[in-house]
């Protein structure tokens, strides 16, 4: 059914820090490797070992420079997943109903039984989050690890999507970010989280953390001990030292 | 966006399909058509035919056209379950008319009726599938209401092509149809103009706030290293860039075949030409302008961007 | 709290079965060991994740380590023992059988043991059995043993372990709770992968101020708060100026430098004598320092002195100088001004300053102080620990220069200054570190003899050119020259120098070439043509092989396969048995020591065998002593896994140090424990020895730290080990250039080492940059380490390569309009030595005389399982192939003249744009290698994962 639900009961979604993420795709081959084997199995790879390689990914991270309006430059790397929108066009769009967001917890998911691969949903998501399995002829995207969140096969601390998991600079959060007193809500206030494209309308659930401003440069060079600067100066600054030592 | 044969094919073919059922049934209520059933034959069949190949082809690119028939269940919310359910629809009408006409010979009375459902469940079907490119707002060529009007009208002016034609072949001067080509190729030409006119400004806004795409206001963005070496699924479906001026000279091939040599052959020619030169150029005219509708319909996706291409960092 | 799965009823499967199975194990998708859990599925690897106990990695995996699978599976295993039958370098192979392979390798060296030891040559790359391979050359009796340590970074470990008994490297770690300043001089990636991120992560968490020194601003300078892009080659001036600012302003931290390092010790001050530098002794040998309070020479661990350190003092008729007092001296002296070197470093000499006064206000006015009472090697307690919350880090930016040996020891200089040497908020050492200065034990191998094991381990540390291998003939003991006057102090090897010299058969031929583990006839060599050349080089008289024969094992088909004659294909790292031992390169962090096992998870489905194993088994089949029982039997019959468990490399300490003890109750010695590994594998595969609370920080001088170390069998004595600002060994070296003492340097490089051998931090341009035609090539060339690709093994995994297969030349937007160069353009890239084609990407975090690229991205064409039309192949490029292997002078290698560190990074080039006609394919391109028998051709779709999903009742 690919009409919105009005409410859902959580929100669960990620909020990434992009003051700290190092680019180092750890999220990415995480959570290829967990997915490939979960939910949406296969991530198909298509040409492995040839040219054109190509396959099914559901986390992907860019690296830009950025020239702020103060005209500063900067580095950043940007993870890009499916934000599990409330205004998700991509389940709207969708004609057979395959294409869902699940009204208990906000997940945007594809049932690939209903799915036909007609990949008008992926024109629909302004983020690039779903990709299409040319095998399987049906479109995949993050599940947000809807089978490891709740896994009780699983350790109750690994109950969380993998590329959270994983991040080793701890830069990923995930949460209910329906809950305003919840880690991640308290996160996103304190650190001014944002949508990506709101200008889109898609009311985005993943919050990213913009990069802080870098620290200050103002401090002052420092003074000479002495007017008689060069070895001496010091040297007879030392002895004045130590003479008060002993 | 990346111009699928597919697609091209879909939407030219029944586009034309369906401005022939919208626009036959009015004309033969404006008496411009008589109900000679070889007549009716020579225009109903061949529209439920390029309605019915075109629907078919827009099969061709699925993944799973075995489930196809899954795409009627999301009316509620999809443009494209509502264009499938319109589709359907419009059978009933037009094959009632048909049958009226071509085998009982009367289009009158109740069988007016089913014309007149049947020209408004075309138009509906020509209205749904402009609505699913309409509502894509990651499209912003698309996302106007100039994609409607140029659905509808592209469809009512290549219908009015063939019904001229076809008609001039039952030796009915075209110039009986001059009144609505004026007025189909006037508005034609406004509204891809108007469209074509906006389509660089919408992608220049895109980009203005692609900062927000990356969560930092503001900020130019320069892409210094995609997540992939080579071309995945996003770039592939939605990558695809055309030149500037390779758009430019295929426009002006487009405005031509649709409007000026139309208005050539439909406007002008039929009030000098007579018979049966202004048929065969009515024959020519309306296989041009087809050709057209082909041209500016792998345009409508060829110069269409996505925004998810700012994360590429593609112009 | 996990959230509780709520009633959706979309019929999704929340709670699938994930495994039947989770076995630990450590990850080897690179040299930082992290702890792994691997879950097992119908004994298939299913997933990977990171154990949360562990040590190094707390859980977490970075992008490699999460990308095993695709290693463990790649179609470039090798599958059978190959036997060369084409010529080198044709790939053309036949499979052979084990007892085949065995047996010639066996008729090889058993010939060589019996008539001349050191004929053969082993050297193996990023293994982490240094310890059994390094005793393995031992016992054989050849010193032609190195890891690949002399072309990674021993410029980082000797500067180091010279200075203050420690490094950075893996050795030691920032203080990520207390720091409030880091600075990171040169580094992407290191072998701290996971740590380093898990620790920056800390850090900004808490705010504290990153500033990355880097040419480039990449990774981990991405999210430093300031980037200071610094030309290649001068970080010894930004460091030596900062020391010039700390000084002048009496930014130092007095106390802790006459407590812990021996800036009050006494030098002799005698020139054209042999004792000129050497510092001041008793008759006992300790050095003295002058007493402020008796106006006297004392032995400097005299507790009650007040050691002076400003003035020289006449001791018994020689004039000598508080180390301090040379120091105040050398560094006040305007050339290390901020504005002297503005110019060269590129860094405005405001910044400089700017950051010597951020550095002393975090030191000086916010020390850290944990309330922590501790007693130091004097007996003396303290209520608490003070330290200076500045951390520096540092690696191959800064060693792998022809001037990274001194550049190492200025960093550590700066460290020292401000006591930020293992005090709260600094750099800290990591278990076994500290060890005393200068290091031990010295390198073994002269005059090696039929059938007799060299005295001691063929690596190690000279104290003094005594120390030096030369036979008594003269010659240079190693084939790599190694601990010769070219490099005396190359504590790790010199690996990169092995294939030439032995082609030129300088110092002298040897019969067969064994090398583990390291691509060298690719991404590590320098000058790869002339390496390959030097490879298949034949003697014109007798058409045999220069270098007759060639034995190596690889787990892939890497490009060095072609140039073997035999090939001993090892298992993945999930198949065997592994050793991350204390005796090698440990996983221990500041608060621990640790080791680390790895355990088969899985059998290997192809008829090969782990690398160690096979070695034991030589071992045996030579008849080495320690391989063998008095019987002749094998000593460790059941392979790598008896070694680890009964090996005694001294009595009670082994390659393991927990739950040894015939009851598994005794940390670091003791008896073997016939039960050890199951202990391990109980414990997650890795044994963790936490600190005492008291014994954390000042572990130099820390007699909780010392007792502890001494008991764990770390250090021989619980002594203060006194960090060295003034470097004595390097001294006698010096000396002996000025033709003191029975040892001296040719006369081609007397001058290198006089100048080379300052007691004291100094800078020098690195050797490109003096190179006569410098002018010609103006750019510096670096790479840097991707931190999802290691080395050349990322390329054959499915998933990597999808996210890298081209490398791109980085360079400044500025740069490259100034030379006509437009985006995405092809470009030569073109050193003294040749040129490389590749495509640039125009960048404005890079230093603007500076253009780099990803490391070992480029593969040649018929390796790693890859079609030949790959863009790893086309597109790809190594800066290897134009990196000249020797300096300007044609003799000695592009090397650091004290350690032999190879200078990668010394580098020069011009970069132009390609014709035309020569767009879109890189160049060099070396011919297509055959594929190895029995490899098949890449199948054309992966869906990995699809029977696991069946299983839990998925499609
Ligand atoms: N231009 C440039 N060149 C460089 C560097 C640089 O910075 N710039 N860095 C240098 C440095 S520091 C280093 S350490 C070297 C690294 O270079 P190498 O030490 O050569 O490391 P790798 O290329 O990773 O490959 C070593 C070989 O080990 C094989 N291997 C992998 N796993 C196993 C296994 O389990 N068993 C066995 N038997 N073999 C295995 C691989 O297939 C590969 O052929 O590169 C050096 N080269
Ligand atoms: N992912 C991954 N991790 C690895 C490896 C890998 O291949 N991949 N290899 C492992 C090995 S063998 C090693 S030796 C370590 C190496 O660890 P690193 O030393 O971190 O690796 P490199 O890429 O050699 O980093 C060199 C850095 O120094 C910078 N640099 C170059 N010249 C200068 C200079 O003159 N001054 C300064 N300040 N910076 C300079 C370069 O821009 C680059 O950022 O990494 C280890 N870890
Ligand atoms: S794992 Fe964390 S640091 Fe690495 S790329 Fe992903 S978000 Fe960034
Ligand atoms: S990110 Fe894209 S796929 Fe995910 S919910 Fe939003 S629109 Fe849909
Ligand atoms: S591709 Fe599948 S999920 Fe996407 S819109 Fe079409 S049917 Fe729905
Ligand atoms: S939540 Fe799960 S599926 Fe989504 S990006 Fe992270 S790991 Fe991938
Ligand atoms: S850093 Fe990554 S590859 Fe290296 S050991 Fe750790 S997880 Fe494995
Ligand atoms: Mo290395």
């Amino acid at each position: 059914m690919t009409c919105l639900p009005s409410t859902s009961g959580a929100k669960l979604g990620l909020v990434i820090d992009l003051d700290t993420c190092v680019g180092c795709q750890a999220c990415v081959t995480n959570c290829k490797e967990w997915n490939t084997g979960g939910h949406m199995a296969p991530l198909t790879d298509t040409q492995p070992y040839q040219a054109g390689a190509d396959g099914v990914w559901f986390n992907r991270v860019h690296s830009y420079e950025v020239t702020t309006p103060e005209g500063e430059t900067r580095a950043l790397h940007f993870p890009r997943s499916c934000l599990h929108c409330e205004d998700a066009a991509c389940v709207t769009v969708c004609p057979t109903g395959a294409s869902y967001k699940r009204s208990s917890d906000g997940i945007v998911l594809v049932d690939e039984d209903k799915c036909i691969g007609c990949k008008l949903c992926s024109w629909a998501c302004p983020y690039g989050a779903r990709e299409y399995d040319v095998f399987e002829g049906v479109m995949k995207k993050c599940t947000l690890c809807v089978d490891r969140i709740y896994n009780e096969n699983l350790d109750e601390e690994d109950r969380v999507p993998a590329c959270v998991l994983t991040c080793p600079t701890g830069a990923r959060h995930f949460g209910d970010l329906g809950d305003p007193q919840s880690d991640v809500s308290q996160l996103v206030a304190k650190r001014n989280g944002q949508d990506l494209m709101p200008e889109m309308g898609y009311r985005p659930t993943n919050k990213y953390l913009p990069q802080r401003a870098k620290a200050d440069t103002s401090a002052k060079s420092l003074e000479p001990v002495e007017d008689t600067s060069g070895a001496t100066g010091l040297l007879a600054w030392v002895d004045r030292m130590l003479s008060q030592a002993d | 966006m990346h111009p699928a044969s597919s697609v091209i094919l879909f939407t030219s073919a029944s586009g034309a399909g369906y401005g022939v059922l919208a626009l036959t049934p009015a004309f033969v209520a404006l008496g411009l058509l008589p109900p000679d059933r070889w007549l009716g034959a020579s225009l109903l069949i061949p529209a439920l035919g390029m309605v019915t190949i075109g629907l078919l082809a827009s099969t061709f690119h699925l993944g799973h056209p075995e489930r196809a028939w899954r795409a009627l269940s999301q009316w509620r919310s999809s443009w494209l379950s509502r264009e499938g359910v319109m589709a359907i629809l419009s059978y009933g009408p037009a094959l009632a008319y048909a049958y009226g006409w071509i085998v009982l010979e009367t289009n009158d009375g109740a069988w007016a009726w089913a014309g007149f459902a049947a020209s408004l469940t075309a138009l509906g079907t020509l209205f749904t599938t402009a609505m699913i490119y309409r509502s894509l707002k990651p499209v912003p060529a698309w996302a106007t209401d100039w994609t409607v009007a140029g659905y509808l009208v592209l469809g009512l002016l290549s219908g009015l092509a063939i019904i001229t034609a076809v008609a001039s072949g039952f030796g009915f001067h075209p110039v009986r149809f001059q009144t609505a080509a004026i007025i189909l190729i006037l508005a034609g030409a406004i509204v891809k103009n108007g469209y074509w006119a906006r389509l660089e400004t919408a992608w220049e806004q895109a980009q203005a706030s692609s900062g927000q795409a990356v969560a930092s206001d503001n900020t130019v963005l320069r892409s210094v290293e995609w997540p992939h070496t080579e071309e995945n699924f996003i770039l592939k479906e939605m990558g695809f860039r055309i030149a500037r001026k390779h758009a430019e000279r295929l426009r002006r091939i487009a405005r031509n075949l649709l409007f000026v040599i139309p208005a050539v052959v439909f406007v002008i020619s039929p009030s000098l030409a007579p018979m049966p030169y202004a048929a065969w150029a009515a024959w020519l005219g309306a296989a041009l302008l087809l050709a057209g509708i082909v041209v500016e319909r792998w345009l409508f996706f060829a110069e269409a961007k996505h925004v998810v291409t700012l994360y590429y960092g593609l112009d | 709290m996990p959230f509780p799965a709520p009633a959706e009823n979309d019929g999704v499967e929340t709670s699938p079965a994930v495994a039947d199975e989770v076995k630990t194990t450590t990850c080897y998708m690179c040299a930082c060991r992290c702890g792994i859990r691997v879950f097992l599925k119908d004994g298939q690897v299913r997933y990977i994740q990171g154990n949360r106990d562990h040590p190094v990695n707390k859980g977490v995996l970075c992008g490699k380590g999460a990308a095993g699978i695709m290693n463990h599976l790649s179609p470039a295993r090798l599958r059978k023992p190959l036997k060369r039958c084409g010529p080198r370098g044709s790939g053309d192979f036949e499979e052979i059988e084990w007892d085949e392979a065995l047996s010639i390798a066996q008729s090889w060296l058993g010939d060589i043991r019996k008539n001349d030891p050191k004929k053969l040559a082993f050297f193996t790359g990023r293994d982490q059995s240094q310890s059994l391979t390094g005793w393995w050359a031992k016992q054989f009796g050849t010193p032609n043993y190195a890891a690949h340590g002399g072309f990674c970074s021993v410029n980082m470990a000797a500067g180091g372990l010279y200075s203050i008994g420690g490094s950075f490297w893996e050795f030691g770690e920032p203080d990520w709770e207390h720091a409030r300043i880091l600075l990171m001089f040169g580094v992407a990636e290191d072998h701290d992968s996971n740590p380093i991120k898990i620790g920056l992560g800390k850090l900004k968490e808490r705010g504290a101020k990153v500033i990355a020194v880097n040419p480039a601003r990449t990774g981990y300078a991405a999210i430093a708060d300031e980037w200071l892009g610094i030309r290649p080659g001068t970080d010894g001036l930004l460091i030596l100026a900062l020391v010039h600012e700390l000084l002048r302003a009496g930014k130092i931290d007095l106390d802790y430098l006459a407590r812990f390092t021996n800036a009050g010790w006494l030098v002799r001050q005698a020139p054209g004598t042999a004792t000129d530098g050497l510092f001041l002794r008793n008759d006992s040998g300790t050095p003295l320092v002058w007493d402020r309070k008796t106006g006297a020479a004392v032995a400097h661990t005299d507790t009650n002195a007040v050691a002076d350190l400003t003035s020289s003092h006449n001791v018994n008729g020689a004039t000598a100088v508080p180390v301090f007092k040379l120091i105040a001296e050398r560094y006040s002296d305007s050339q290390y001004a901020p504005d002297a070197v503005a110019d060269r470093t590129g860094i405005p000499a405001e910044t400089i300053r700017r950051i010597a006064a951020e550095i002393a206000d975090a030191a000086f006015n916010h020390p850290v102080t944990l309330p922590v009472a501790w007693t130091d090697a004097h007996g003396k307690t303290h209520a608490e620990m003070t330290g200076r919350p500045v951390a520096m880090h540092a690696m191959r930016g800064i060693s792998a220069h022809s001037n990274g040996f001194q550049t190492c020891r200025a960093l550590h200089l700066l460290q020292m200054l401000i006591g930020a040497v293992d005090t709260p908020g600094s750099f800290r050492y990591k278990p076994p570190y500290p060890k005393p200065i200068p290091p031990g034990p010295t390198p073994s191998g002269k005059n090696a003899a039929a059938n007799t094991p060299l005295d001691g381990m063929p690596l190690g540390f000279p104290a003094s050119p005594d120390d030096l291998l030369y036979d008594d003939d003269g010659t240079p003991a190693r084939i790599d020259k190694a601990f010769t006057w070219e490099s005396p102090m190359s504590a790790h090897g010199a690996m990169h120098r092995v294939i030439a010299n032995a082609a030129a058969g300088d110092p002298y031929t040897i019969d067969t070439l064994f090398l583990y583990m390291a691509n060298m006839a690719w991404n590590s060599s320098m000058d790869i043509q002339g390496t390959l050349d030097a490879l298949t080089a034949t003697d014109p008289a007798t058409g045999e092989y220069k270098i007759p024969h060639i034995i190596y094992s690889d787990a892939y088909a890497s490009e060095t396969i072609a140039y073997a004659d035999l090939i001993l294909p090892d298992t993945t790292y999930l198949e065997r048995w592994d050793c991350i031992s204390m005796l090698d390169r440990p996983i221990g962090e500041a608060d621990g020591a640790g080791d680390a096992i790895r355990q088969p998870i899985v059998e290997p489905d192809r008829d090969v065998r782990p690398f160690q194993s096979v070695l034991l088994d030589l071992g045996a089949r030579l008849g080495l002593p320690g391989f063998v029982n008095d019987d002749g039997t094998p000593k460790y019959p059941g392979g790598y896994a008896d070694y680890i468990v009964y090996h005694q490399r001294s009595p009670g300490v082994g390659p393991l140090a927990g739950w040894r003890g015939t009851a598994g109750d005794q940390d670091g010695k003791g008896d073997s424990n016939p039960e050890q590994l199951d202990r391990y594998i109980e414990n997650g595969c890795f044994w963790h020895g936490a600190i005492p609370d008291d014994a954390r920080y000042y572990k130099m001088a820390n007699q909780g730290y010392l007792d502890w170390a001494v008991k764990l069998g770390f250090l021989p004595k619980a002594e203060q080990i006194v960090l060295q600002l003034y470097s004595e060994p390097v001294q006698t070296f010096r000396n002996a250039a000025r033709g003191h003492g029975a040892l001296t340097p040719p006369d081609h490089l007397r001058d290198q080492v006089e100048q080379a051998f300052d007691p004291l931090p100094f800078w020098t341009p690195v050797g490109e940059d003096e190179h006569p035609e410098a002018e010609k090539f103006p750019l510096h060339g670096l790479t840097q380490r991707p931190m999802h690709h290691y080395h050349s093994w990322g390329s054959q995994n499915a998933w990597l390569r999808q996210i890298t297969a081209q490398n791109r030349l980085f360079m400044h937007r500025q740069t490259a309009a100034n030379l006509k160069i437009a985006d995405d353009d092809w470009v030569w890239v073109e050193s003294r030595h040749g040129r490389v084609k590749g495509q640039v990407k125009l960048v404005d975090g890079v230093n603007r005389d500076t253009v780099w690229t990803w490391n070992a991205i480029g593969k040649r064409a018929g390796t790693w399982g890859l079609n030949e039309s790959v863009p790893e192949v086309k597109k790809a490029f190594l800066l290897n192939h134009i990196i000249p292997e020797k300096h300007a002078d044609g003799t000695t290698s592009l090397s650091d003249p004290v350690t032999g560190q190879a200078a990668w990074f010394d580098l020069r080039v011009k970069v132009y744009k390609a014709e035309p006609d020569e767009q879109g394919e890189t160049a060099p391109a070396l011919d297509t290698l055959a594929r190895v028998p029995g490899q098949a051709a890449p199948v054309d779709r992966l869906d990995f994962g699809r029977a696991f999903r069946a299983k839990d009742g998925g499609r």
